[in-house]
């Protein structure tokens, strides 16, 4: 130990010198949480995804047509969540991509500085609003209004879902999209004009295909969103695995088979308890996957312009 | 390119009349529609307000959850929100904000720092219910925390850890590097420019960012209803490791039921809810112009 107000020069460079190399390591490991937090994901879905397959064939899970894990006696077929799923994200995405995309448009190429200035706090506010929230709209609103339409509607159903999920992802494609069409040089629209397009002309054959990466990429983005979402869906579309071709009855998705069994007194480390592993790592390998995608889309097909 | 040609060629015999009028039609098109869904949220919060407005009072703030509506309040769930958030802010901002650091003004830029980068773009992409499974495995099992707002607060540090490090990043990367260079040439080390220089200039946008991740936080459900948030729970939580319930699980509770009564304490708690969300980002927004203003 040395005494302190002799060096007082040299103990502060030292002090800078242990101090450097402590907090780079301590940021560094920072960095770590987030490898850490991805390898957990995979080790705990990949660890008890085996223990469940050593128990139910893979192809039982894959293939099977019923799942009725709860009750004797039980089967694992996994294609009645996959389809309830399928069939919430088609219909999600046949409602917001179009509109989705038509609003990109409006906002890049249409709308004055000051309706955008509107419409785009407001869209960004749409997207804020938390899914439990819109599952209140659904049970409330959406579905005593496609009951005028359909009157065979069942209280849960997967119209509904689809169209909640289809409303939730829109202000995402639709911010997304804006943002790819409006980094599109305004030098391309006006080439265009000048060869005597008109604005619909320049825009679906100029601007969105100069744009189609930024665009395409949030098309999936959302698909990939709408595929995870829970809340919403349990609360309209229901528990009841279904699969059969149909959109006014009670299905259930991935996501909300999850909900059930974590709320249910499903006993740790049963048959049952490990289906709910089994489903989650599907779901986590489809949006990785659709994810990964977008990813490789952005960055394969970006138009880089000078 | 080819777009010029292809605009000329089949698009000659159409007459000029008939281009335009199309033209027109899809603009107006394209607006209706975009009119159409701000027009939803207008419908949204029309629906709350009609429906709850009327069962917003003290008694609604400051009572338990109850069977009988006209008892049932949400002071627990406020009091579990708070706890939660100000955990959560805790645990994340640190750690997500010390992680853009490192990545944008530490690391080497070589395979190993693009791995990381997109990692954490996958983490945020990663469905929350999947975050709600690991909660429960590891948190409330693996370590033993329990049900309790530890576990809760943890579980949604991860989920909206991506979020954070993202937006940092982003707001580090607009501090001009000639601000790193007076510095460094001034003797100061990394650590020393980063600590005075880089981070209070990123500060507005890293401030953005937080706010938005937490509000994020406040309004999921799934991860919380996974690690087995109570829905009943008649006490205000006194310490991080009591059991707990928020907001978004007591509105999930009451939506779920059937009765009439309990959609109309949803729609009040959703509006109370609302309430705090948007007062956090009007705080960003603010913060946000305020920032844009002092560059130009």
């Amino acid at each position: 130990m040395t005494t302190p107000a002799v060096h007082l020069k040299s103990i502060s460079k030292g002090r800078v010198r242990w101090l450097e190399p402590l907090i780079h390591s301590g940021l560094g490991f920072c960095t770590l949480i987030s490898i850490i937090t991805t390898a957990t994901i995979v080790f705990v879905l990949a660890k008890e995804s085996f223990g469940f397959f050593q128990e139910i064939a893979p192809s039982e899970f894959f293939f099977g047509t019923s799942w009725v894990p709860m009750f004797k006696p039980s089967s694992f077929g996994v294609l009645p969540l996959l389809w309830g799923t399928l069939i919430v994200t088609f219909g999600a995405a046949l409602i917001s991509i179009p509109i989705g995309l038509a609003s990109a448009i409006y906002l890049s190429e249409y709308a004055s500085a000051g309706k955008r200035a509107v419409i785009k706090p407001l869209l960004e506010l749409l997207a804020g609003i938390p899914t439990v929230v819109y599952g209140y709209f659904a049970l409330t609103f959406i579905t005593p209004a496609l009951k005028v339409v359909f009157p065979d509607l069942q209280v849960f159903n997967a119209l509904s879902g689809a169209v909640v999920v289809g409303v939730m992802v829109l202000p995402m494609i639709a911010t997304l999209s804006d943002n790819a069409l409006k980094a599109v040089p305004d030098s391309l629209r006006q080439g265009a004009y000048a060869l005597g397009a008109t604005s619909y002309e320049v825009t679906s054959q100029v601007v969105v295909p100069a744009g189609l990466s930024g665009v395409m990429a949030s098309f999936i983005l959302a698909i990939s969103r709408a595929i995870g979402e829970t809340m919403a869906v349990t609360l309209a579309a229901g528990a009841t695995p279904n699969l059969s071709f149909t959109f006014l009855e009670s299905i259930q998705t991935m996501t909300a088979y999850i909900v059930q069994v974590s709320m249910g007194d499903t006993p740790a480390g049963g048959v049952a308890y490990q289906t709910m592993f089994a489903v989650a790592g599907l779901l986590f390998v489809i949006t990785l996957t659709l994810n990964i995608i977008s990813q490789w889309i952005l960055e394969r097909y970006r138009e880089v312009y000078q | 390119m080819p777009l010029s040609i292809e605009l000329s060629k089949p698009k000659q015999r159409e007459s000029l009349n008939k281009r335009h009028f199309k033209a027109k039609i899809f603009a107006r098109f394209c607006a209706c529609v975009t009119w159409m869904g701000t027009a939803l949220l207008l419908i949204l919060l029309y629906q709350i307000f009609s429906d709850g407005l009327s069962w917003l009072d003290w008694d609604f703030l400051n009572n338990f959850p109850s069977r009988f509506p006209e008892r049932a309040g949400i002071k627990s769930a406020l009091a579990g929100t708070i706890w939660l958030i100000s955990l959560v802010a805790v645990f994340a901002i640190p750690v997500g904000v010390a992680t853009a650091i490192y990545i944008e003004e530490f690391s080497k830029k070589n395979l190993l720092s693009r791995i990381i980068e997109l990692n954490i773009s996958n983490l945020a992409g990663v469905p929350s219910i999947v975050y709600g499974i690991i909660g429960l495995t590891i948190f409330v099992r693996g370590l033993s925390l329990e049900r309790s707002l530890i576990s809760g607060a943890l579980t949604m540090s991860l989920l909206i850890l991506p979020v954070i490090i993202i937006a940092s990043i982003e707001a580090i990367k607009t501090v001009p590097i000639s601000i790193r260079s007076a510095a460094f040439a001034l003797g100061a080390t990394r650590w020393q420019t980063v600590w005075s220089h880089v981070l209070p200039a990123s500060f507005p946008g890293i401030l953005t960012g937080v706010i938005l991740a937490l509000s994020r936080a406040i309004g999921e459900t799934a991860p919380l209803l996974m690690i087995g948030a109570l829905t009943y729970v008649a006490f205000v939580p006194e310490g991080p490791m009591d059991s707990f319930t928020a907001l978004p699980i007591q509105i999930f509770n009451w939506v779920s039921r059937p009765q009439e009564e309990f959609h109309q304490l949803a729609a009040a708690a959703i509006i109370v809810l609302l309430t705090v969300l948007l007062a956090m980002n009007s705080v960003a927004i603010f913060v946000r112009h305020k920032m844009e203003k002092k560059l130009q």
